[in-house]
């Protein structure tokens, strides 16, 4: 891939001549879809971006947020889709090791890992099984060996992700904010390129990434060697402590093409780069190669004539190969050179401005076809249904994932992986919860509505913990750009992000835009990604044993809004129908009054009602307490539902609340003050989980039946225990 | 009274033991880079977990080879109390201070997840605080954590009651379900599970106070009143 010719009469105008064939590729990494949002950029723009606690500065890779007392949070996301899909292991790895970091760039040291995984059926699709397996182990094998823990995530599977991969990593990190890198340069400062060597690994990774998946382009997927990446976390912990660092940039997508022009650019410098001084693994690399691999574990640090030699102790010191490779000057050019032979000579801003596109829209056809669909009969026997729900790859426990994971270390995670959001503990005595959620089914059904819904139900599980959402970042997943309807659902998505991050204000603090996810079997479902940042002054909710006689309160309507869902898709085989509505007013209600209750600790635990809709979400709290529960559906606020309809409704904007029955009174007077939607559905007891109409029996199912399918089916399916 | 924590590069519960030491415990503690001498004044060693050098060629093994492990021989002859956790049981193992080998996991996967330990040996520097058989909710989390020893060595360990610590329930394969093991004179404990996640009621999903026993042991061997 290279440049489009309306690209290289631009790139000729604006240097005054013909670039050269190195000039060329670096300028076609850095203008990849990839690098220069050139698609996405100009819509992205309406997404709301300021904050009471938002830190912005230059040359940030990731958002940071105020968490008070002098600390801050850095959060960003990020995806390897394309090198996920040919090859999982180190595609997954190195995608934790990217955004990474992005986190350390800011100065920051990585506290958390969450991962977004999707793949295609994996119940029928061995190659999909081949993919998850060796993904999830690559995340484990890199992120264990750092020692950040991985605390949560979530995983779908959808036969739109066929002979694809959708590997998302979230990073979280704290910091001081005084130890906040100020990203800025002088002349004569060097520029220092340190961590792993320069291979011919990745070479071209990001134009890889901004094309249809063809062929099984190995050399542009990246090696991971996380052993190299701690080395580098703790010297750059270290050079920052020493005041060695400037600025910093971390090295991705599009190699030193991408880190140099970007870092000239936002620092309003040049940059006189010899290639020959960079540390290498392989021999004879040619220029090219050397600007446009994506190597990894390598970061870009700017420091001082003065700090120098401490820098290069403390690399010594953690055995971190560095070398000084260029320096700072004051022509805003990025000059390229190998030895004496200057290669390439370009302004910095043109490189690292693409021109952007204005690319067209339109509806997309599918949606009519699929906008109104007949009704699916009852089940006969809805406790069976209720079974297999439990068993569906999308809703089972995800245990056999998370518990390949360290999520332990550091001893931060209060709130552990399996429960609606995990929760870690700061420095400053308060607490972070973070959860990432998608859902491609709703979003092909109505892309705006389905990411809203993403955004609500992101939010409604740091609530589940006693958070307040104080910041998001997105991660937006598409096809092909180029076709009018994809690029639709594209704008749709940002327009229903913006929509909901105005109405609650939560600003956007960073975020990733992944195009042209498109295998032989067209384009993937719009895959947009919320992940939601909560803080909990006092103490966050560490969910506690129902017991008997406890109370199940609903908060919230339930509606008819099958599409979309997992009943109508994994029970039914039905694509279609109307996708759950956010109602912004009854949602932010809702999320005040459970946020009131919290903190008075009258509640055991609370769960957010999404996949599966609540007869899962009651079935999921009786197997995590191992008691029954009786349930009276008649009692769920709703609008005239089928039996089947109230079980599995996905509608948004619901909560369980798990409640000691002496505390009932007080739970009840606090969201009847707050005019909510509420009612007592259920008691705990027993050894049944059951669903009546009045005295009518609906559905039953044995609490240790529930328990042996939705534990035991996934692991069962990638062959271990 | 002093602690040194080694830290070797790719070590990463180093800051966590640290911080349980100092902050929970109010024990002194000091992270020893691992080339640099041990510091003078200490009063006991703990290897903490982690993956030193990347659990490259087998974990452990390098960091066993590293000049700071030599001095940590001197100091075990010398009746030191000296804790290996998860990768530090592992690199006492390469080292030759303990008996037996760390294997992967039977299921072949990273294993992390809270389960229960038994105390077997309640004389140790890490353990007299505990009553005979007493269970520890604690966290454990490795990939090369499954003991394994010939027959030989597990005899003279029964024989010198060397088995400190035994899972409550099979977990990973390990040869009698041995989750810890000490040397003949018992001032050397190696063991797979992770005390300092466990050691505090806001981590421990179940009780944190059993866990807490093994560092309020150390205190009392040290000396200190708890």
């Amino acid at each position: 891939m290279s440049l489009t010719p309306q690209e290289s009469e631009y790139l000729e105008k604006k240097i005054g001549r013909k670039p050269n064939h190195v000039e060329t590729q670096i300028v076609a990494a850095e203008w990849s879809e990839h690098c220069s949002y050139k698609s996405s950029k100009k819509h992205l723009k309406i997404l709301p971006r300021q904050g009471k606690r938002v830190i912005s500065g230059p040359g940030y890779d990731s958002g940071v947020l105020d968490v008070g007392d002098g600390y801050v949070v850095t959060v960003h996301i990020e995806s390897h889709n394309h090198p996920s899909a040919v090859e999982p292991y180190g595609g997954a790895a190195t995608g934790v090791g990217g955004v990474i970091r992005d986190i350390l760039s800011a100065g920051t040291r990585p506290i958390a890992i969450l991962d977004g995984l999707r793949f295609g059926d994996i119940e029928k699709d061995m190659h999909a099984r081949w993919l998850f397996k060796n993904a999830v182990r690559g995340i484990a094998d890199y992120g264990n060996c750092l020692g950040i823990p991985t605390i949560g995530g979530e995983i779908e599977f959808d036969k739109c992700f066929t002979n694809y991969a959708l590997v998302d990593v979230a990073s979280v990190g704290f910091g001081k904010k005084e130890r906040l890198i100020q990203n800025r340069a002088d002349k004569g400062d060097f520029v220092v390129l340190l961590g792993g060597s320069t291979g011919r690994d990745g070479v071209g990774g990001s134009q890889f990434a901004s094309d249809k998946l063809e062929s099984e382009n190995r050399s542009a997927v990246q090696i991971p060697d996380p052993f190299i990446e701690k080395l580098v976390i703790e010297a750059i912990l270290d050079a920052r402590n020493q005041n060695c660092i400037k600025a910093m940039k971390d090295l991705g997508g599009g190699g030193l093409s991408c880190a140099i022009s970007e870092t000239a650019d936002a620092l309003s410098v040049g940059i006189d780069l010899d290639l020959s001084l960079v540390h290498k693994r392989e021999q004879n690399m040619s220029p090219t190669e050397l600007m446009i691999s994506e190597s990894q574990e390598r970061m870009l640090v700017i420091t001082s004539h003065e700090k120098l030699e401490t820098l290069k102790k403390i690399c010594e010191k953690f055995h971190v190969p560095c070398s000084v490779i260029g320096r700072i000057t004051d022509d805003k050019m990025m000059e390229v050179r190998s030895e004496k032979n200057i290669i390439a000579k370009l302004p910095s801003d043109v490189v690292a401005n693409a021109p952007l596109l204005d690319r067209p829209s339109s509806v997309p056809k599918y949606l009519k076809n699929i906008s109104s669909v007949e009704k699916p009969k009852t089940p006969k026997n809805l406790s069976q249904t209720i079974l297999k729900m439990l068993s569906n790859p999308n809703i089972a426990s995800k245990h056999w994932v998370y518990t390949q994971y360290d999520h332990e270390v550091g001893i931060r995670t209060v709130v552990k992986p399996g429960n609606d959001a995990s929760v870690l503990r700061l420095d400053n005595g308060k607490f972070l919860s973070v959860k990432i959620d998608g859902n491609s089914k709703h979003c092909y059904v109505n892309p705006r509505q389905g990411v809203i819904g993403c955004f609500d139900e992101a939010c409604r599980n740091v609530i589940c913990t006693g958070a307040t959402p104080i910041g998001m970042v997105d991660h937006l997943q598409f096809g092909n750009p180029e076709d009018p309807q994809i690029f639709w659902t594209f704008k749709e998505s940002v327009e229903g992000i913006t929509e909901y991050a105005k109405y609650f204000e939560i600003p956007c603090v960073g975020g990733k835009v992944s195009l042209y996810n498109e295998t032989d079997n067209g384009p993937i479902k719009p895959t947009p990604l919320i992940g939601i940042l909560g803080l909990i002054e006092s103490k966050p909710l560490i969910p506690k044993k129902a017991e008997k006689n406890d109370l199940v309160v609903m908060v919230g309507l339930t509606k008819d809004e099958l599409g979309g869902s997992e009943y109508y898709e994994y029970i039914h085989d039905i694509i279609g129908g109307k996708c759950p509505t956010v109602d912004m007013s009854s949602s932010k209600a809702n999320q005040a009054a459970v946020l009131e209750v919290i903190p008075q600790d009258l509640v055991k635990s609370v769960h957010d009602c999404s996949k599966g809709g609540v007869g899962v979400a009651i079935s999921e709290t009786c197997i995590k307490n191992e008691i029954g529960c009786n349930v009276l559906l008649n009692k769920i606020p709703s609008e005239n539902l089928r039996h089947d309809e109230l079980l599995f409704s996905e509608s948004h904007s619901r909560f369980l609340l798990i409640v000691d029955p002496s505390k009932i009174k007080k739970v009840k007077s606090i969201l009847e003050k707050r005019g909510v939607q509420n009612e007592i559905i259920g008691k705990f007891s027993g050894r049944n989980i059951t669903f009546k109409d009045k005295t009518k029996l609906v559905a039953s199912v044995r609490v240790d039946k529930a328990q042996e399918k939705w534990l035991n089916s996934l692991g069962s399916l990638v062959g271990h225990g | 009274m002093r602690v040194a924590v080694i830290v070797f590069p790719g070590s990463n519960c180093d800051r966590d033991m640290h911080h349980v030491l100092t902050d929970v415990f109010k024990l002194e503690s000091q992270l020893v880079w691992h080339t640099d001498n041990l510091p003078n004044n200490i009063d006991a060693i703990v290897l903490p977990g982690g993956f030193s050098y990347g659990d490259r060629l087998r974990a452990g093994v390098i960091a066993a080879h590293s000049p700071v492990i030599a001095e940590v021989k001197k100091m075990a002859e010398k009746g030191m109390p000296i804790l290996g956790v998860c990768n530090g049981f592992q690199i006492l193992t390469e080292s030759g201070l303990l008996p037996g080998a760390l294997l992967k996991n039977t299921s072949l996967s990273y294993i992390c997840k809270w389960t229960e330990i038994i105390v077997k040996n309640n004389k140790t520097p890490f353990t007299n605080r505990f009553k005979p058989n007493q269970r520890i909710p604690i966290a454990i989390a490795n990939g090369e954590g499954r003991y394994y020893a010939d027959k030989k060595t597990l005899e003279s360990l029964k024989k010198n009651n060397q088995i400190v610590f035994a899972y409550a329930e099979d977990i990973n394969g390990a040869t009698m379900k041995i989750a810890g093991i000490c040397n003949k004179e018992g001032n050397v404990v190696g063991m797979m599970p992770h005390p300092e996640r466990s050691a505090e009621q806001i981590l421990n999903p179940s009780d944190a106070k059993p866990a807490s026993l093994i560092f309020e042991s150390l205190l009392k061997t040290l000396g200190v009143t708890a």
